[in-house]
């Protein structure tokens, strides 16, 4: 475990002097270009782009997440009863678009730039929440839910205290699933003209560098790895939260 | 409480509404007001939208609204499942019909140049009636091969309409009438890349996952690399075997006469595979781990050997589980196979990159709708084969 953890923040320095300084690695990149061909991406700051990519997932699957756990909420409501086996369907039949194709779609609508590849990141992004979040309050234990009916809760209360809690673990690995797809999905962006790392790699593919092509997809993997490990990390440590608060109560 | 409520639902009126109905509806009544046709002077130029009143003659255009609020009324009564199904299938139709019937009245007579695509209200009200007929259809519970029967017949409707010529003056087919060679050797590849990732993935993820099962502590390490694998954005993995490749194509002799070479298909297909792994290998652990213990305590009882427990018990009853890995990338790799195009792979992404660089919506559309249909074909052909096996698993 401790091991684990060093290796992971000795990942996440490369990383910050890779976007930093990327001279310091011209040596090693060097080797995957042709002796004319420039060893580091020279079209633009390699930290802004990162930094751009970033904020284009964390603004999707910000709302993503608002919009799939207020759906999945609806459906698992009294009210919203009708719709849940028909929206289980559509979050099923929904995976079988490709992202290529959403985000292709998004642009005669949208234009090109960064607002397609906002709205296929978001609608992507959707599915995997809306399933868990669906998951998490649909398989909540019986009795957990009738002692909180017991003690007189209102339904508003019983979501809040009870559901939305004990359900946090498994919408978070829906979150967590819809971030490293995002991760991934937003450098296809690049062919929309979205700011992102997919840029570097394109230029690569294009002239033939694969200095380039190792750059970009370095950068996304090792970040895709790390902010896969820290919400898992959180997860388990909601999990141990809430399996000690039931333990207490019991 | 909950009694007097279902007492209730005979007397009062509202309670006969069809919430999901009523959804329908307003995205129905908005397909209406929306316009129905685009229509362009050429393939580039912004379109001009045109209701439903003059993309058609008068009297079949008063027929088609009809008919369209006839299938909305039905929906916002609670009707039984076969008959919101039935109504949503005919409203399909309807609307299938009426698009072609649009755009042969739309473009004028001798003119290549006119480009007639469906509108947002069309789309619009197919989704509407997409989510009628989905909902009865969730309802109603097919068994597994009566829903790959329904697919067939969609798909052999939808073929019939291609065939008859009814969609040929549709902007759509005009991009394809005007490259169909290159469109069928493009779906060739779509084909090879998708199918053959899988089955590659297929043969080396299973006994793979086998030994992951049997040698624990190789099951971590296994699994870590193969998530690692995933988390490499697909252009990159692509564009990362493009240089190795090349190197064995120049120095290894006959790999080039085998089809290796540094872009092309090799490179997507390499890709693909690796994508493809992780899936089946850590489904092929879970199913093995799932088989109940008490079977296989009995089957050694009965002095079966490693070799036939594995075969006969083991792999059979994880089979499902398996073969749940196998859709996930199968779906997976049919969306994923179009990038293939960005490094010459080929595949219906050929269309959905030149279009987007022409911003040509149509030959997109060339691209997306077939990748769209495959995937959702594979889904649910596949999502059959699995019920099937479990309901026979469950009964045996």
């Amino acid at each position: 475990m401790k091991i684990g953890l060093l290796i992971r923040l000795a990942v996440f320095l490369v990383l910050v002097a890779l976007l930093i300084q990327p001279d310091l690695f011209q040596g090693f990149f060097a080797l995957f270009a042709r002796p004319t061909q420039p060893a580091i991406y020279n079209q633009g700051n390699l930290l802004d782009i990162t930094i751009s990519h970033l904020t284009i997932v964390a603004i999707a699957i910000a709302l993503s997440t608002v919009v799939a756990v207020g759906l999945a909420i609806l459906v698992t409501r009294p009210f919203g009863a009708e719709f849940l086996p028909v929206s289980r369907t559509i979050a099923n039949v929904g995976q079988t678009f490709p992202p290529v194709a959403v985000l292709a779609l998004a642009v005669p609508i949208l234009g090109f730039g960064t607002a397609p590849t906002l709205i296929a990141l978001f609608l992507y992004g959707l599915l995997p929440i809306f399933e868990n979040t669906l998951t998490g309050l649909t398989t909540l234990p019986p009795n957990v839910i009738e002692a909180a009916r017991g003690v007189g809760m209102t339904g508003r209360q019983r979501l809040m205290r009870v559901e939305l809690p004990l359900a946090l673990p498994v919408i978070l690995a829906g979150i967590r699933l819809s971030t490293v797809i995002a991760l991934a999905t937003a450098t296809i962006g690049s062919t929309v003209a979205a700011r992102t790392l997919g840029e570097v790699i394109i230029a690569g593919l294009q002239s033939g560098n694969t200095a380039f092509v190792l750059q970009g997809g370095l950068i996304v993997g090792i970040l895709a790895v790390l902010i896969y490990d820290a919400l898992a990390g959180l997860e388990r440590w909601l999990t141990a939260r809430t399996g000690q608060k039931q333990a207490a109560a019991n | 409480m909950s009694l007097a409520a279902s007492a209730d639902i005979e007397k009062k009126p509202w309670h006969r509404l069809d919430k999901l109905g009523v959804l329908v509806a307003i995205i129905g009544l908005a397909g209406l007001a929306l316009p129905f046709a685009l229509f362009r002077a050429n393939r580039i130029v912004p379109g001009e939208g045109i209701g439903i009143v003059g993309s058609l003659d008068d009297g079949w255009s008063i027929l088609l609204i009809a008919a369209i609020g006839a299938a909305l009324a039905t929906a916002l009564v609670r009707f039984r499942p076969i008959v919101k199904l039935a109504a949503g299938f005919l409203a399909l139709a309807v609307l299938a019909f009426a698009i072609g019937a649009a755009a042969s009245h739309l473009t004028p007579a001798d003119n290549n140049y006119a480009r007639v695509a469906p509108g947002a209200g069309f789309w619009l009200l197919l989704l509407a009636f997409s989510l009628m007929v989905t909902d009865a259809l969730t309802r109603l519970r097919l068994r597994p091969v009566w829903r790959v029967a329904l697919l067939a017949i969609v798909l052999g409707a939808i073929g019939l309409i291609l065939w008859s010529g009814l969609w040929s003056n549709l902007s759509l087919l005009k991009e394809y009438a005007s490259r169909a060679p290159a469109f069928w050797q493009e779906a060739r590849t779509h084909l090879v890349l998708a199918f053959g990732s899988v089955t590659i993935a297929t043969l080396a993820g299973i006994p793979l996952g086998i030994l992951c099962y049997r040698v624990k502590p190789l099951r971590a390490a296994v699994l870590n690399t193969l998530n690692i694998v995933q988390t490499i954005p697909s252009i990159a993995l692509f564009g990362l075997l493009i240089a190795p490749l090349a190197w064995v194509a120049a120095n290894i002799p006959g790999a080039s006469n085998i089809g290796i070479s540094g872009i092309g298909i090799a490179p997507a297909l390499i890709a693909l595979f690796a994508y493809s792994l992780l899936p089946i290998v850590s489904n092929t652990v879970v199913g093995l781990l799932g088989v109940n213990g008490q079977v296989v305590d009995a089957a050694r009882g009965m002095g079966m050997t490693d070799r036939q427990r594995l075969l006969n018990i083991e792999l059979p009853l994880a089979l499902p589980v398996i073969l749940t890995g196998i859709r996930i990338v199968l779906v997976q790799n049919i969306g994923l196979a179009t990038i293939a195009a960005l490094i010459g792979g080929g595949g219906f992404g050929v269309f959905v990159f030149q279009g987007i660089g022409q911003t040509a919506m149509d030959l997109v559309l060339l691209g997306a709708v077939p990748t769209v249909g495959l995937a959702f074909a594979a889904a649910v052909i596949l999502d059959a084969i699995v019920e099937q096996i479990s309901i026979k698993g469950r009964g045996a």
